[in-house]
Parts: C-alpha cells; structure tokens; sequence
C-alpha cells in the first residue's frame, strides 16, 4: 500500500515508531523480567544512576529501584494514553459527524455543547475531575478523555460538511441509503486520515496530562508512573537532580516519538493535501 | 500537718537563672508557620499562638526537659500529705506590662474564671479540683476533690497563663479588645503586628527576674512557603526556624551549613507521639493477632532513618519515652515479616483488602504511607492506598470510616492528659479524630486508667501506668510508630535557646546573642 510504502521511506517517522515499538516491548513484557513491585524497597535510598551494577539507574529517595519504576511507568502512561484516546474518539466522533452530516439546530446545539468544554482550560477542568472522583487509573483516564475530545468533535464536523455536498454522497442519498449508512460507509471512511494523524497527537497530549496530574500528586496512589517519580523527586532535586531527569527523559523521548510519528503520518496519508487539512 | 513535697524542694532552685557571661542586646528573627489567629494564649491553643504567646504572658510554673516544676510566678508550694490541698506562694513585686501589680487574684481570676470558660482541655482538669482560693495577696490554695497526679504538669504557660483580671473582669473574654494588644507578665511586651508580615515583641524593661532578658526585640517573620523558609534562613534574614517550619527533606541541607545549630531539645512536654489508628471493630484489625502482625511487619527504624533523618525514636509503647511513668521494660515489636506471616496465617486472613488512609500533611507523609504499604503487601496483607485531604481525612477517622489512618498526638507530659483519652472506652465518640477512634474498649483498662490519674503517691500511679502499658502492647489498640522530633534550626550566634520542656514556646527570655 503507497501509505505503509510512504511512510516507511520517511526516516524520521520510522524512527519515532521503532521507539514507540520498543516502549510497547518494555511495557508488555518488562514487568515480567521485574518480578515484584515498583514500590519495594530494594537497596539504601539515593544510589546515583551506574554506580550499582544491579541498580542500573540507581535508587529513589525511599530506595525504590528507579529502573522498575521506568519500566512499569511506561506500561501506566501508554495504557492512559491509548485508552483516553479511543475513548475521546468514541465521544468525539459521532458528535462531530452528526454536526457536520445534519447542519442546522443539530449542529447548532451539538457545537454549543462543545464550546462549553473548550471555553474551559483542559487542565484545570482535569484537575478538578480528577479531585471530585478521587484519583484512580479510571478516573484519570476518564477526566482526560473528557477534556480531549471536543477537537476531535470540530475536526470530524469540518470533514463532514465539506464531505456531505460531494457528488458520491449525493448519490448515495439519491439511492435511498439511510444516514447512518451514508455517514459510516460513505462519509466515514474518506476522512479516516485526519483522525488518525490527531489521534497519534492526541496520545502524546494524554500522557502529557497524565504526567502532570501524577506530577501533582493526583495520580493513583497504587500505580507508580513517571509523573509520580518526578513529583516524589521535585523535593530533593538539589541532592538528586537525576531522579526528577531520568523519568522527565522517558516523558520527552515518548511525546516526541508520537509527534514524529503522528507527523510522518500526517504526510503519508495525505501527499496531494498536505498544507490544506489544517483545522 | 503539711510536709513540703519533695518536687517543691527540688523546684527551689529558680530555673531561670541569669547568666552573667551573656551578652546584652540585639534582635532575633524567628520564623512563624503558619500565622497565628491570635496571640491570646488562653483562648486559642494553636501552635503558633503557643510559640509568640508564651514569650509574652507566664505560668505560674516553668517545666525543664524532664519535666520537673520550677518557681516562676509561684516561688514555692506546698501539699499536703494526702496530696488534697495545694498552697501555692507567689512571688511579690510583679507587674504586669501595664504596671499593676500581679497578686493571687489575677490568679483565682485566670484559672476559676476565664481559662475554665475558654480551655477546654484544662477544664477537664479542673473537674478534680473542689475550690480555688486567695488567701491573702501572695497565696493561693487549691482544695481537690481527690488526689489528682497530673496536677504539677497543669501549671505550663501555654495550658495555664497568667492573665491581667483588671483588664478581662466583666468583659466579654473572646471580644475584649486586649486581646489585640495582649498583656502579660513576661519576658516581652507585645509591640506590633502587621498582618501577613511581622509581629514584633520588646524588651520588658521591669522584667521580674532580674538581669532577663538579654534581647532587645524579637521579630517573629509570617513566610507562608516553606522553600521561602529555607532560603530565609540560607540567606541569614532569619536566626531561628522553629522545629517543623521547614519540611524534613530540608533538614540536613540546612544542618549543613556553616555556623548552624541544631537541637531536637524543648519538645518533652509536649512529645508527639505518631501511630497508625487500627479500626477495631471491623476487618482484619479487629482480630488481635492481626494488629500484632501489623507491628512485627513494619520497619520502623528504615522509616526513622530515611524520612525523619534519624531524628525520633521508634516508639513501643502509648507512653512517650520521655512523659512521666513510660515504662522501659516494655516487651518491643522488633522488625520481624516472618513472625507477621505466622500471625496472619493463624488468624486466617483470606487477603482482605484493608485500605490505608495516609495524613495529608505534606511530603514526608505521604512517603511513610507508601513504606508501611509495602511493609505491608510483603507479609501478605493486601493493601490500598485511599487519597484524601485534610478535611477528608478528619471527616473519615471522625465517622470511623477506615481501616488503617496515619495521625500523631501530643502527650502533654503525663499519661492521665495525654494517653489516656486515646484508650478509654468512655472516649469512644463519632465525631472527633483525637479521642478513642480506634474503638479499643477494655473494662480493665478504663478502670486502671481511672485510678492511676489519682493514686497517691507516684509509685502507686506508675505501678497502675506500668500495668496499663504492658496490656495495651499486647493488644495493640493501635500501631504506634514513632516519637516524633521536629529540630529546632538556628543560627550558632544564638545562646542557650532552648532550655525548657516546652522549648521555643517560652525561649527568648533567657536567649541572648554572641556578637
């Protein structure tokens, strides 16, 4: 297929997915070469990275291996990540496309809807579900699948109002085909790409958040992630910068291999249109 | 027949003596966290209110580290043999800060009349007490219902202080606009406050006790951030930062540095005492072999070590070390998982999940919720960390909604004030997370409690103490953790800041600075 050749040519993009390749490896079978947990107390707090050869990353300020914590870390943000996601799609999605499809009051009513939760910062309106529902792996995937899915709502509404004039959807109209048929075979399909390439974007958004929400202290108390360690090290970052670093560089490396990914995408799916599907 | 008691003979050496080697003048920056309310020591007991307040107003007592009584406003006393009635000699030529004198009736005033209206905890005291009399204008005798032990401990500035009846006499106490300008017998007088910013204390020059005190002014600073604290104090805008005013993880970075002082001293009175509240009546820690295996799991001297940065001491009993009547030859739950599994194995724990409510009050907290949690999970106690704040904490030990909650209380220097209220059956009441909320009920133990708070003499009181804390180890009502020390950080040019049972509270009347 020319898109899988397109983007296997684009080097940069490639090397985003063998990262993200080898994270999903790590946070699929990494737990199984570290037997116990994160949490344990394994050696004295505070070794510094390379200085133990069984701690290879060193320990944390209560002697927790950080390693573990990487590697389970890993597993807990791209989980967040790729399950907010499909949800907000799941939200955002049928909204945008029932807008964009019907026109009139219906989109009226459902981009009003919207507004409501763009008007409001995306973090803020997170932290508060987050408080009210107390933190859990649940709660925060589902405050950030919240506050991810109006943009996917306005992009499918766009695809779908320039899409529903065009010459086959009249012609599916005229066959007698019923909406939901013209909106999920039809319309659906040809603006497939777009949302792919916000999808990728929008994992990297969510892990993002995660971090944040986790950097706050409003993580699962159960789950070690990455934005915990740098939160329980932001405390003694003048003794040991390298343990708010080592997590803050498993965050950088995994955003910015979605980014490339997600752009490479972006350039694979769409050669004639690049430059003019931007919303 | 009256005999003067043994303490009285001993308390006759002042403990406040001048030091004539001191150095006079100068002023002194102390850090205050958080601002107090009020300075009002008899209405508002906050720590902070405590730390200004007792520099301005006194005691008729002063208490040193082991907590024995020492003349201040009272020069000497007297009880009589059956422990009963008390005669209290107060010293003559006092005044307060707005030159009247001080006399026995300030004293019945402060006690009988306000403080038993306003202090709530010292009011519980007083039910022992039958009269309170001023027999003439330097003598007060107090007549008991019964012998009450912890009444030489009641006499502590911040529990008791001495306040002005010209002022408060048929006023209304909470608005009497004194209370703004407090005026007290001590050390300093009240001189300014700006809110949010500074309050600001002066030197009394017609002090009592002669040649004290050696500074001329005292700034306590209002710094709401505690990385701000710490800074204060690298950069030497403040001298002093009270024991808790920085957060731990500071703690041996500031230590560090050159010309610094560190002391865990002037926290006997009080001692903060920390333990893990065990629902009682439900769950797993209803069973006792359960909440025994809760102590052999925990590893408290790792949690001594690296979150108090070996300040404290693990604690093994209800009674701190250094409260009257500890016992020291308690049996100790040493650190021991496979003695925990054998336990949970014969009571037949099935894995039930026991939730962990951690107390939200910072950083170092919430880390020791997550040591106890893997300390835990490695006997085979299936564990969960629940998420709260302040108020939902309280709200959930109040309503009894837990299994396992973190807290610590202070010991207020004897058992009768300061533990016995965690144990009693009579205390078990919804509504408050400082009484009996673990709901340990033991009609024994409500007995020995009562009759230790009045035997006569102490060794009769520490024999029914010494009972009481060797069946409450084996029954573990609660996980007691540590003994908190909270050190007080201070520049070295301060001398002798600290030398007294209730520390920083009443410090800087004998405080003076090097130059």
């Amino acid at each position: 297929m020319n898109v899988i050749r397109a983007l296997t040519q684009n080097k940069v993009a490639m090397f985003g997915f063998a990262v993200l390749l080898l994270l999903s490896l790590i946070a699929i079978f990494g737990p199984m070469l570290y037997d116990g947990s994160p949490w344990k107390m394994v050696q004295r707090p505070f070794i510094p990275p390379f200085a133990n050869d069984r701690f290879l990353l060193g320990t944390d300020t209560l002697g927790r291996d950080v390693l573990a914590g990487l590697i389970y870390g890993a597993r807990i943000s791209l989980l967040v990540g790729l399950v907010s996601t499909v949800i907000a799609l799941l939200i955002g999605i049928p909204l945008g496309a029932y807008a964009g499809y019907f026109g009139g009051w219906v989109d009226e009513i459902l981009m009003r809807f919207t507004e409501v939760f763009q008007t409001v910062p995306s973090f803020a309106l997170a932290v508060v579900l987050v408080a009210i529902f107390e933190p859990s792996v649940y709660s925060i995937t589902g405050a950030i699948a919240i506050v991810s899915w109006p943009p996917v709502a306005r992009l499918v509404r766009g695809e779908f109002l320039a899409l529903r004039n065009q010459e086959y959807v009249l012609a599916a109209k005229l066959n007698g085909q019923s909406h939901r048929n013209i909106i999920l075979k039809e319309i659906l399909p040809n603006s497939l790409s777009p949302i792919i390439v916000l999808a990728s974007l929008m994992v990297a958004t969510a892990i993002l958040l995660e971090s944040s929400l986790s950097f706050l202290g409003l993580g699962d108390p159960e789950i070690m992630s990455w934005g915990y360690m740098i939160g329980a090290a932001k405390t003694v970052i003048r003794q040991a910068w390298w343990l708010s670093f080592i997590p803050g560089v498993a965050i950088a490396v995994t955003v910015l291999a979605l980014n490339l990914l997600g752009e490479g995408l972006n350039e694979a799916l769409n050669p004639k249109l690049s430059g003019k599907r931007e919303h | 027949m009256k005999k003067i008691f043994m303490g009285a003979l001993v308390a006759c050496v002042p403990l406040i003596t001048p030091i004539y080697a001191a150095e006079e003048g100068g002023t002194i920056n102390v850090v205050v966290q958080p601002e107090p309310p009020s300075l009002m020591i008899g209405m508002y007991s906050n720590a902070t209110t405590q730390q200004v307040g007792g520099n301005i107003f006194e005691g008729l007592m002063r208490y040193d580290q082991d907590l024995n009584p020492h003349p201040l406003l009272a020069t000497s006393w007297e009880s009589s043999d059956d422990g009963k009635t008390w005669t209290f000699h107060l010293k003559e030529g006092v005044t307060w800060h707005d030159g009247q004198p001080f006399t026995s009736a300030d004293v019945v005033f402060s006690i009988d009349k306000l403080l038993r209206e306003t202090n709530a905890r010292l009011r519980t005291s007083l039910a022992h007490v039958e009269s309170i009399e001023a027999t003439d204008d330097y003598t007060v005798v107090f007549q008991l219902k019964e012998s009450f032990g912890p009444f030489i401990r009641l006499f502590e500035v911040g529990t008791t202080p001495m306040l002005p009846k010209h002022i408060y006499e048929g006023t209304d106490y909470k608005t009497n606009p004194a209370n703004h300008h407090p005026i007290g017998t001590g050390p300093f007088k009240f001189a300014e406050w700006q809110k949010g910013s500074y309050i600001h204390l002066e030197k009394n020059e017609n002090y009592h006790v002669q040649g004290l005190p050696h500074l001329d002014d005292v700034y306590w600073h209002v710094i709401p951030d505690a990385a701000s604290r710490a800074v204060a104090f690298e950069t030497g805008k403040i001298d002093v930062l009270p024991g808790g005013s920085v957060e731990n993880f500071d703690v041996p970075r500031l230590t560090e540095l050159d010309n610094t002082c560190v002391t865990t001293d002037g926290w006997e009175f009080f001692s903060p005492h920390a333990w893990l509240w065990l629902n009682n009546r439900q769950g797993p820690t209803a069973d006792v072999r359960f909440r025994q295996a809760v102590m052999y799991a925990m590893d408290r001297e790792f949690a001594k070590d690296v979150l108090w940065n070996g300040y404290g001491k693990v604690a093994n009993s209800p009674v701190g070390s250094k409260t009257k009547f500890y016992d020291a030859d308690l049996p100790a739950y040493e650190y021991n998982p496979d003695k925990a599994k054998q336990l949970l194995k014969a009571m037949g724990y099935n894995g039930e999940p026991v939730r962990i409510l951690p107390m939200p009050y910072g950083e170092t907290w919430q880390r020791w919720t997550e040591v106890i949690k893997q300390n835990l999970e490695e006997v085979g106690i299936n564990a969960k960390i629940e998420s709260t704040d302040v108020a939902g904490w309280n709200q959930k030990v109040s309503d009894w909604d837990y299994d396992i909650s973190f807290t610590y209380l202070y010991q207020y220097g004897d058992p009768a004030l300061g533990v016995a209220r965690n144990y009693i059956s009579s205390n078990i009441a919804k509504g408050s997370p400082w009484n009996n909320a673990e709901g340990y009920s033991n009609a024994e133990i409500d007995q020995w409690f009562d009759a230790a708070a009045t035997a006569f003499p102490d060794e009769k009181r520490q024999e029914l103490y010494s009972k009481i804390q060797n069946k409450l180890v084996e029954d573990v009502p609660v996980a007691w953790l540590m003994e908190l020390e909270f050190p007080t950080i201070y520049n070295c040019k301060v001398q002798n800041l600290i030398d007294s049972g209730i520390g920083i509270n009443d410090a800087f009347g004998t405080a003076w600075i090097k130059q």
